[in-house]
């Protein structure tokens, strides 16, 4: 147990392996697949309960080291570089290591009969896509780092070109070409802020904390930044480099784009949070007003398109690029509340919108469309379908008491508290009332009305499994709605940290609890 | 001139001095023996040359191994030396040309053009790659460059039935003498203006002779042989037809072998002879590798041949490895030769694949041929992928680690204030990494059609003992690089030392 807890980030992260080795090793053929996806659904749920222990010994002293990272595992790799094997987490990656755990389980249950081809290979590919997510979350080596996120686009290529739509061929190599383009240029960003460090300390590291505690001159802070910036906005993605994520998301198979939207997305906004701004601040700081028009326009613009769209994938890819320009809005202002909201808005687009793309597959593998006109009525013959749709929409548009309202609520006052940029909140709060918009437009063509298809009116409700693949979701949903105390706390220590480095002294901190009088 | 010594003085000249040059003497010894056994091998056994072969391979190696650790030995008058530097390359070029003996004699079966003279050109030409990598004058250079140059002309045109491969190799010997030729004559520019062969004291000269005219053309000159050589961009236009006609087993050994042999004089004539006179030829160099690595990426994006999109991909790759050079450090110099480390054994894995898939009326050279090879041959195709991943730079495979090394060499001089050029190496490193996303984009064509399309050719591939050998070795050592490069950094490290 003491080992176990000793490596638990290595068991954490690299358990679905064990997965992908039994599945390689079953024999195939089609008589088999029933077992392949018992294999893969218990290794992710196992994943997941092997996840927890990091809550529960979160606050124990023994797990914390002197940089206030928790489980750290720490050798050399590559002497000649200073690359290290570093592993560590805090709040922000707890949280967001726990979602990961959690909804690659859950989109790996909801694959069970989506799909049916070249099975064993699917679920392989989505368990090392399950490595490469939960690494970038825990790397606090910039090389190690860099490694996991270019590891992680090779399964999701396979994801998007053998099980998607009609265009996935475009759609795979587009997503693939985007994002290396900003991990490439990113990787230049490392090296200049390798080298400097090396110029001014004399070691060679690649040590995340290390370079926060580095004093970059302003000119050079600019050219990293945007460096990064690419990297990182290719990702989350913020207008104008969004352009990727509708076709990604529309010719992913349903669990692709799950983890698409929930995970793949949030290693953008985590990058912000963890590299550009606490490495970068006054960086960060001059780009703000450039920063704030972007996340604004990703906003305003992604709702609007979304208003448009016929096809519901489309839609809800469309309301991924305004949620998330919602999150990078509160991280960039970075006042302690907008950021924690910000945070707290990632997790809350990761349930939201990954439920709202299972959903979609639900009706789309019942039916193999998803143009919003093929339905309409549905709420007479899928009642539980329906009470499931309309908790996430609410959730999604930020109705109170769900998750939605908690986030957005914490950005807008997070915008309000700093002076300068006060007025900009009529921009996010304008996007709240597009979503709103979108979101019931659509609930009310698909699920209210009459039925007017006679193929609808024989369509069957939510099995078993597949409210099981929701339930946690709606507890989740409404736990963060009604209590998000139990997540916040987590966030206060990283959050402060990170406005400690970029607006030192402005704002007061977040209350934290210390772990000696918990 | 020097008094001839008598005959018994002579003999312990050579004994003294031969030992620097051990190994490549006895791979040329071996390959002559080995022309003179061939009249004993009956017309259906030439395979056994292959053996042969392998064995002349593993002896000189043996020797490399035991001089391996012995400090510089220069001989024949500081004519060659045998230094890490030069061991490096030679065991790099001795496993090149051991994977090339394994990947070749089924090909050649296959083809119907199974001879000893094959693999005898072949350990002529790696012996010439061993004399240029331990070469330090300017006749030795020579001398060593024709002799690889030479047989890899023959070795183009070993198809003989076939034109595209006679086309390829009367082509290759044109613009190879031609580039040659430029070559010699900046070398005769060189002795002019220096009045000594030898490139320490050219090194020591070119410091007093800053800005003479002379020197500049001799620097160019030879430069734009070696870009020849190297089939850099605008001199790569010989290349692609070249690689497309050749046997594909001496295109393997041609886009690795012969390209890190031209490197290796690249890097030591402009590391020891013209490293005082970086400031003329930096820009022109920082021009060639971004020509090179765009033109050989944007054309490669268009071809539907493998081959030639092998080709126009290797091109490329010599951009990046220019990109040691033009930074000229010592972190420089040991990104070009991890750079052509990690590079032989994706790129010699490449071709060895394709060449299993040349099988009965099947080309292999086609995108189409790899059409599903996933669902027959799943780990053959999983170790194409990997090549492929590595060649395009992501992690943790040796490209990367390649790449990784090559830009950090441009940016550490752009990070440093008192190197001129420091904002061009900007540039540079930026262009360098958009070529390496559009070269994921055509390498992710073979990709698709390994793992995405569904027909496959029902043919069966020409599966062989060494083949297969030869994609475990570089497949292996493709991910070993990436995930534990240590020991090849410290190998590049004590390689490139005696230049620095």
């Amino acid at each position: 147990m003491e080992f176990f807890m000793a490596n638990i980030l290595n068991f954490v992260c690299y358990f679905p392996l064990v997965g992908v080795v039994l599945i390689m090793l079953w024999p195939k053929g089609k008589e088999h697949e029933t077992a392949v996806k018992w294999i893969a659904n218990l290794v992710a749920f196992i994943g997941f309960l092997i996840s927890l222990p990091l809550i529960t010994q979160f606050n124990n002293p023994a797990f914390i080291d002197m940089t206030g990272m928790r489980y750290v595992i720490r050798t050399n790799w590559i002497d000649a570089l200073g690359v290290q094997y570093y592993f560590g987490i805090d709040g922000i990656s707890l949280l967001l290591i726990l979602l990961t755990t959690l909804l690659g389980f859950l989109s790996i249950l909801s694959s069970w009969n989506a799909i049916t081809e070249r099975v064993s290979e699917y679920y392989c590919y989505f368990l090392i896509l399950q490595v490469g997510m939960l690494g970038v979350f825990m790397a606090l080596d910039f090389f190690l780092f860099y490694v996991f996120w270019e590891v992680m686009l090779v399964p999701m290529y396979f994801i998007i070109g053998i099980w998607g739509g009609p265009r996935k061929l475009y759609a795979a190599i587009k997503f693939f070409l985007y994002t290396l383009l900003g991990s490439v240029l990113l990787l230049l960003g490392i090296l200049a802020l390798y080298f400097y460090q090396h110029s001014v300390t004399g070691t060679w590291s690649f040590d995340v904390l290390g370079f926060q505690n580095l004093e970059i001159p302003f000119n050079l802070q600019w050219w990293i930044f945007l460096a990064f910036f690419v990297g990182f906005a290719i990702k989350v993605p913020m207008f104008p480099f969004h352009t990727w994520l509708p076709d990604a998301h529309v010719e992913a198979p349903t669990a692709g784009s799950v983890i698409l939207a929930a995970m793949l997305l949030k290693m953008g906004t985590y990058g912000f949070v963890r590299f550009s701004l606490p490495i970068l601040p006054q960086a960060t700081i001059h780009f703000l007003p450039w920063l704030l028009v972007l996340s604004v326009i990703g906003i305003i613009y992604g709702a609007l398109v979304a208003m448009m769209q016929k096809d519901m994938k489309k839609l809800v890819a469309y309301s991924s690029v305004s949620h998330l320009g919602f999150c990078m809005l509160g991280v960039f202002i970075a006042t302690p509340v907008a950021l924690e909201g910000g945070i707290l808005q990632m997790l809350n687009h990761g349930i939201s919108t990954g439920a709202l793309f299972l959903i979609v597959g639900i009706i789309y593998e019942r039916r193999h469309t998803r143009l919003i006109s093929e339905y309409g009525g549905l709420s007479h013959v899928m009642p539980v379908y329906a009470t499931v749709f309309m908790i996430m929409t609410m959730s999604s548009i930020g109705l109170p008491t769900l998750n939605g309202f908690i986030g957005e609520f914490m950005i807008l006052q997070g915008v309000f508290a700093d002076p300068d940029y006060r007025s900009w909140a009529i921009f996010g709060a304008a996007g709240i009332v597009l979503g709103a918009a979108y979101m019931l437009w659509l609930y009310q063509r698909v699920m209210f009305g009459t039925i007017e298809k006679d193929e609808n009116r024989t369509l069957p409700d939510l099995t078993l499994r597949e409210f099981a693949t929701f339930a946690p979701l709606i507890v989740l949903a409404f736990w963060i709605g009604l209590y998000p105390r139990t997540f916040l706390e987590y966030l206060h220590e990283p959050v402060n940290q990170v406005v400690e480095k970029v607006r030192p002294g402005e704002f007061m901190p977040l209350p934290v609890q210390s772990a000696e009088t918990k | 001139m020097f008094e001839l010594p008598p005959v018994t003085e002579a003999w312990e000249f050579l004994q003294k001095n031969s030992v620097a040059i051990g190994p490549q003497l006895h791979l040329l010894l071996w390959a002559l023996g080995m022309l003179i056994i061939d009249f004993v091998i009956p017309a259906g056994r030439k395979a056994v040359s292959a053996l042969l072969a392998l064995g002349g391979i593993v002896m000189a190696g043996l020797q490399l191994y035991l001089l391996r650790s012995s400090s510089p030995i220069s001989a024949f008058y500081d004519t060659v030396v045998l230094d890490s530097f030069a061991t490096f390359f030679s065991a790099l070029f001795l496993i090149a040309a051991a994977v090339t003996v394994f990947i070749s004699y089924r090909y050649l079966e296959i083809e119907n053009e199974q001879h000893t003279e094959y693999y005898a050109l072949l350990l002529f030409a790696t012996s010439g790659m061993m004399f240029m990598a331990a070469a330090l004058d300017l006749i030795t250079i020579f001398i060593s460059l024709e002799l690889m140059s030479i047989s890899t002309y023959v070795l183009v045109g070993f198809l003989r039935r076939r034109r595209r491969s006679n086309e390829a190799s009367l082509k290759y010997f044109l613009l190879g003498a031609f580039s040659t030729a430029i070559i010699l004559y900046g070398m005769s520019l060189l002795y002019g203006v220096s009045g000594t062969t030898n490139l320490i004291v050219i090194g020591e000269q070119a410091k007093l002779l800053q800005g003479n005219t002379l020197l500049i053309l001799a620097v160019f000159t030879i430069m734009a042989g070696l870009c020849f050589k190297v089939a850099a961009a605008p001199f790569h236009m010989w290349a692609p037809d070249a690689y497309e006609g050749a046997p594909t087993a001496v295109t393997g050994f041609m886009s690795v072998a012969v390209k890190a042999a031209a490197f290796a004089l690249f890097l030591r004539i402009f590391f020891v002879a013209f490293h005082e006179v970086r400031g003329i030829y930096v820009p022109l160099l920082v021009a060639v590798s971004i020509l090179t690595m765009t033109w050989g990426n944007v054309a490669a994006v268009t071809q539907q041949n493998v081959k030639r999109m092998l080709a126009y991909s290797s091109i490329s790759h010599a951009g990046y490895v220019l990109m040691g050079l033009v930074a000229g450090t010592e972190l420089g110099v040991i990104a070009s030769a991890i750079y052509l480390l990690a590079y032989t054994f994706m790129n010699l894995g490449i071709w060895a694949v394709v060449i299993l898939l040349r099988r009965q009326d099947i080309s292999g050279e086609q995108v189409e041929d790899f059409d599903g090879l996933y669902s027959r041959h799943p780990s053959l195709a999983i170790v194409m992928l990997i090549f492929l991943l590595s060649l395009a730079g992501i992690p943790p495979l040796g490209g990367f680690i390649a790449k990784y090394f090559v830009f950090s060499a441009i940016i550490e001089v752009a990070m440093d204030p008192s190197q001129p050029y420091a904002s061009l190496m900007v540039w540079l490193a930026v262009i360098g990494v958009i070529n390496a996303v559009v070269s994921l984009y055509y390498y992710f064509r073979i990709v698709y059609a390994m793992f995405i399309q569904e027909e496959y050719q029902p043919a069966p591939l020409s599966f062989s003992a060494g083949l297969l050998t030869a994609i475990a070795i570089t497949g292996i050592v493709t991910l070993l690089i990436g995930i534990y490069p240590q020991p090849f950094i410290n190998l590049a490290r004590a390689a490139t030392s005696p230049l620095l």
